[in-house]
């Protein structure tokens, strides 16, 4: 069985926020104890809605944010304390944002060609004609390498965000919400962008949507997210066809498919958000699960490990 | 509404280039030597007036000074000062606001510790001070103004400095394997200098007022230099028989200052309406 | 029985750009009407137009434009104020932005009622006690003595919701009003202005570009593209038979859950929308269009395959290759 390329051991992360001037500082866990991993040439789908810690454990992942506990390993070695470089040649990020994930002050060939010039070890020649590649191979035309961020569309954006990830030729990219602020004939493209590239260069992804269509297409693998918790882990086709912890079945109920005469799904989770600062005793989802018992407000579930899934709920067992 | 605001940058802009320009060519706008003293000519009226002669354009000062050349040549100290305060000022400051924003924790508490403390010290009893222990000079008003006016920059720098290190570019930045120093240089600062040259700007200002008034009390540039606060304070007392003597250096203040302030408003819009990031 | 909101050929330009272009659109009570569209095409410009919200450099046009079959069109602005907010509601994306964060939510609610039904404070904010406890939220009692940023996300809408609902509007124009929000909340707010509908009769005008919320939500959807309604259908019609290139190609692009193939590329389509100035001619869609023909650069005809349907193509619903 192969090593896995990303391994997170039991991670965790706390904030501490302070609420006004004169208020008491918070503790808001926004990780709480995940460990996962990722396989090579899979593609991880993480879900979750906010609060739920997604974003920070991709931070995290990606080396800009220290855990407050656990360990997260790259390719067999430590996260913590590896060079900026070596880590910078395994993983790259694509970011939600593709007005805010590109310098607007940079010209796009620079901006793409920043990893190699970390690097620090490619001649001026080779960048340019590596940058060019990439820019043809995302669809880009050479020439728009010359051009600001600001005279580019977001998808073009977004082409040029993954032209400079990819441009080192990474084994893993971390995708933060890569199409949530595309349009959808746009997003259609970036996803295809996105699959035909994995396939050519063998990369590994890390996919983090709220988006559970998008992740059914993309992902092999899905961890669902809720309140810095994985609450269940599975294959892709299983979880969405099977869907075991109640929050998945409540979110998978959710989803508005573009299905006329269905009417509006009644998801019977109540009116109580989820609030990282205020973690509920217990099962951390049991003020809004429909089938809570009073076991569910006292103990945590464990998690149960089963053949292929993972899912933490007392009242039901994994895959 | 836009043409309003337009002619306010334009005018401003054509103000300070004008004075700059003269500053720059001094010697060959000013026909007269501003030092030398001629007691037969004294206070002369400016050319225009009764008793005005055609060789002293805007008459000679209580010691028959040219006063054209010597607000020219002044024109030129107040530049100094305006630019070489900005300088020293903005690079402490910037690098001050800079470190502060970018590392976050304890250093910030530290650099934001400085700001209150420099904001707490009277700069013109400060000047007092060093001008009674050093003696005054165009050097000591420089170094005196430029160690002191730098809070302004910091703390915008600071301000931008935290807003952009947030931005997703950074993290990409970061994540690409740059290195600090790399990511402060190129992808930080060329992102807050919008905001820090309407500060510049500004700061030029009151390094200008500040010297005027400094040298006003007789703690900035020392006489013979024609610095217009000097002027000022040299001609108030011929204020009531001789009024061109204080007005033509206070008018030509006035409208350098005037003319800053619209240049820096004139570019703090510019760079409101004109870019998004 | 005429529409509540009757638009006929509206046209909106900002200097030479051209936002809308011709849009008809009609909204009957009892019904919601989908105006669903990708970013740039015009559909809340539209809705700011018929609120007459436009910005100051937005040149409103149209045939007609009614409300309850009065005219709307030629109306001054107190006219206006004095629709808005009192039979005609909006809201917004964002509710953070849209209510005031320096007033409490009860007082923001109650000055809706005092400024158009010239109630007083105390009944006022009875009303929206009563509303707030409509829009199912808890202890609306005390609700109305916080301020909105010690509400959560959902709380807000639910809020602006009931806030739109003060003077008892008859047309509800609701901009992304779930967009912003996570998914299981969505439903929730959806259901609760089904709910809402069915009670109060409300029309109500619901834009977005989640094809998601049209097909769960609309009675009737118009699909607009670069400023043109480019087909106009009731829900089940459009999209069990769409007729509109446009629109065939949007609904490729999205990946229904359950129906998801992991191996095929998504469907896409190519190229980008296009700038329209004043003056552009022929089909803004025939560039990335695989049926475009020669003729499809000149005047666009608006045809109609059956009783309630229409879309502007050159193409013959006969000609449409079913793909």
């Amino acid at each position: 069985m192969s090593a896995p390329l990303i391994e997170v051991r039991d991670v965790g992360r706390v904030f501490n926020v302070r609420s006004g001037l004169l208020g008491q500082p918070k503790r808001v866990l926004a990780v709480d104890g995940v460990s996962l991993r990722l396989m090579p040439g899979e593609v991880l789908g993480v879900v979750g809605e906010s609060g739920c810690g997604k974003s920070t454990l991709a931070k995290i992942i990606l080396g800009l944010l220290e855990p407050s506990s656990g360990e997260v390993l790259i390719d067999g070695r430590r996260l913590s304390g590896m060079d900026r470089r070596e880590r910078a040649q395994l993983i790259q990020p694509v970011f939600q944002d593709p007005f805010s994930s590109l310098n607007p002050r940079r010209r796009v060939r620079d901006i793409v060609s920043l990893p190699l010039v970390a690097q620090g070890s490619a001649g001026w020649t080779e960048i340019r004609s590596r940058v060019d590649g990439m820019l043809e191979r995302v669809g880009l035309d050479p020439s728009m390498g010359e051009r600001l961020p600001a005279q580019l569309s977001g998808g073009q954006r977004q082409r040029v965000a993954i032209a400079r990830a990819l441009v080192t030729r990474p084994r893993i990219v971390v995708c933060d919400e890569p199409t949530s602020a595309l349009d959808v004939s746009v997003q259609a493209q970036i996803l295809n962008l996105l699959a035909e590239l994995r396939r050519e260069f063998g990369l590994s992804y890390l996919f983090i949507s709220h988006n559970l269509a998008v992740v059914e297409h993309v992902a092999s693998e899905v961890a669902v997210m809720y309140l810095g918790r994985i609450v269940e882990r599975n294959d892709s086709e299983s979880l969405f066809r099977d869907p075991r912890h109640p929050y998945t079945k409540a979110l998978l109920a959710s989803v508005l498919t573009p299905e006329p005469g269905l009417g509006i799904p009644e998801t019977g989770l109540g009116e109580t958000m989820p609030d990282p600062a205020n973690v509920p005793p217990g099962c951390r989802f049991h003020p809004r699960c429909p089938r809570a018992i009073e076991r569910c407000a006292v103990e945590a579930p464990a998690t149960q490990i089963g053949a292929r899934g993972l899912v933490e709920c007392h009242l039901t067992v994994p895959a | 509404m836009r043409g309003l605001r337009a002619w306010g940058l334009w005018l401003g802009a054509f103000i300070v280039g004008f004075t700059l320009l003269i500053a720059v060519f001094a010697p060959l706008v000013a026909t007269q030597d501003p030092f030398a003293q001629d007691l037969s000519k004294r206070l002369v009226p400016p050319s225009w007036m009764e008793g005005g002669r055609p060789e002293h354009f805007l008459g000679t000062d209580g010691l028959g000074r040219d006063y054209f050349a010597r607000l020219v040549y002044g024109a030129r100290i107040s530049m100094l000062i305006g630019i070489a305060t900005v300088v020293t000022s903005g690079l402490i400051g910037i690098a001050f606001g800079v470190v502060g924003g970018f590392f976050g924790g304890r250093i910030d508490d530290v650099i934001l510790f400085l700001i209150t403390a420099r904001l707490s010290i009277p700069l013109i009893l400060v000047a007092l001070a060093v001008v009674a222990l050093v003696g005054s000079s165009l050097t000591v008003v420089v170094a005196t103004l430029g160690l002191l006016l730098w809070d302004r920059f910091a703390v915008v720098a600071r301000v931008a400095t935290m807003q952009v290190r947030t931005l997703d570019y950074v993290a990409a930045a970061w994540s690409a394997g740059c290195s600090q120093p790399y990511i402060v240089m190129r992808e930080i600062l060329p992102n807050i200098l919008s905001p820090l040259a309407v500060v510049a700007t500004l700061e030029m200002a009151l390094a200008i007022l500040l010297e005027a008034a400094l040298s006003f009390l007789g703690l900035g540039v020392p006489p013979p230099l024609p610095s217009w606060g000097l002027m000022i304070a040299e001609a108030k007392d011929y204020m009531f028989f001789n009024p061109w003597v204080i007005m033509v250096p206070g008018i030509s203040l006035f409208v350098l200052v005037f003319g800053i302030n619209l240049l820096g408003d004139g570019l703090r819009d510019l760079l409101r309406t004109g870019r998004v990031a | 029985m005429s529409a509540l909101l009757e638009v006929e050929g509206l046209d909106i330009s900002f200097g030479a750009l051209s936002a809308v272009r011709g849009a008809s659109i009609e909204v009957r009570r009892g019904e919601t009407h989908c105006l669903v569209g990708e970013s740039g095409c015009g559909k809340s410009v539209t809705a700011l137009a018929v609120m007459g919200l436009l910005p100051k450099n937005g040149l409103r046009q149209a045939r007609r434009l009614a409300f309850d079959g009065k005219d709307i069109l030629g109306l001054d602005e107190k006219g206006l104020s004095r629709l808005r907010g009192d039979r005609m509601a909006m809201i917004f994306q964002e509710p953070m932005t849209s209510l005031n964060p320096a007033y409490t939510v009860g007082s923001q609610m109650a000055e809706v009622l005092v400024r158009h039904r010239g109630a007083s404070k105390r009944a006022a904010l009875d009303r929206a006690a009563e509303l707030l406890a409509r829009v199912r939220i808890t202890s609306p009692g005390m609700r109305l003595g916080q301020y909105p940023h010690q509400l959560s996300g959902g709380l807000r809408q639910r809020v602006m919701i009931a806030m739109a609902l003060m003077c008892d509007p008859e047309l509800l124009i609701a901009d992304e009003p779930t967009t912003a929000l996570d998914v299981t909340v969505q439903a929730q707010i959806l259901r609760l202005l089904a709910d809402l509908q069915k009670d109060l009769g409300l029309a109500i005008l619901l834009i977005t570009h989640d094809l998601g919320v049209v097909a769960r939500t609309a009675h009737r959807v118009s699909v607009m593209y670069a400023g043109e309604v480019v087909e106009s259908s009731p829900v089940d019609r459009l999209f069990n038979r769409p007729m509109h290139p446009y629109t065939r190609g949007l609904l490729s692009c999205v990946p229904v859950p359950g129906k998801v193939r992991r191996d095929q590329p998504l469907g896409s389509i190519p190229g980008m929308v296009p700038h329209v100035t004043q003056g552009f001619e022929g089909c803004a869609f025939r560039l990335r269009c695989s049926l475009a023909r020669a003729d499809c650069a000149g005047p666009i005809e608006r045809r109609s395959p059956e009783a309630g349907r229409d879309y502007l193509c050159q193409i013959a619903p006969e000609e449409m290759r079913i793909s």
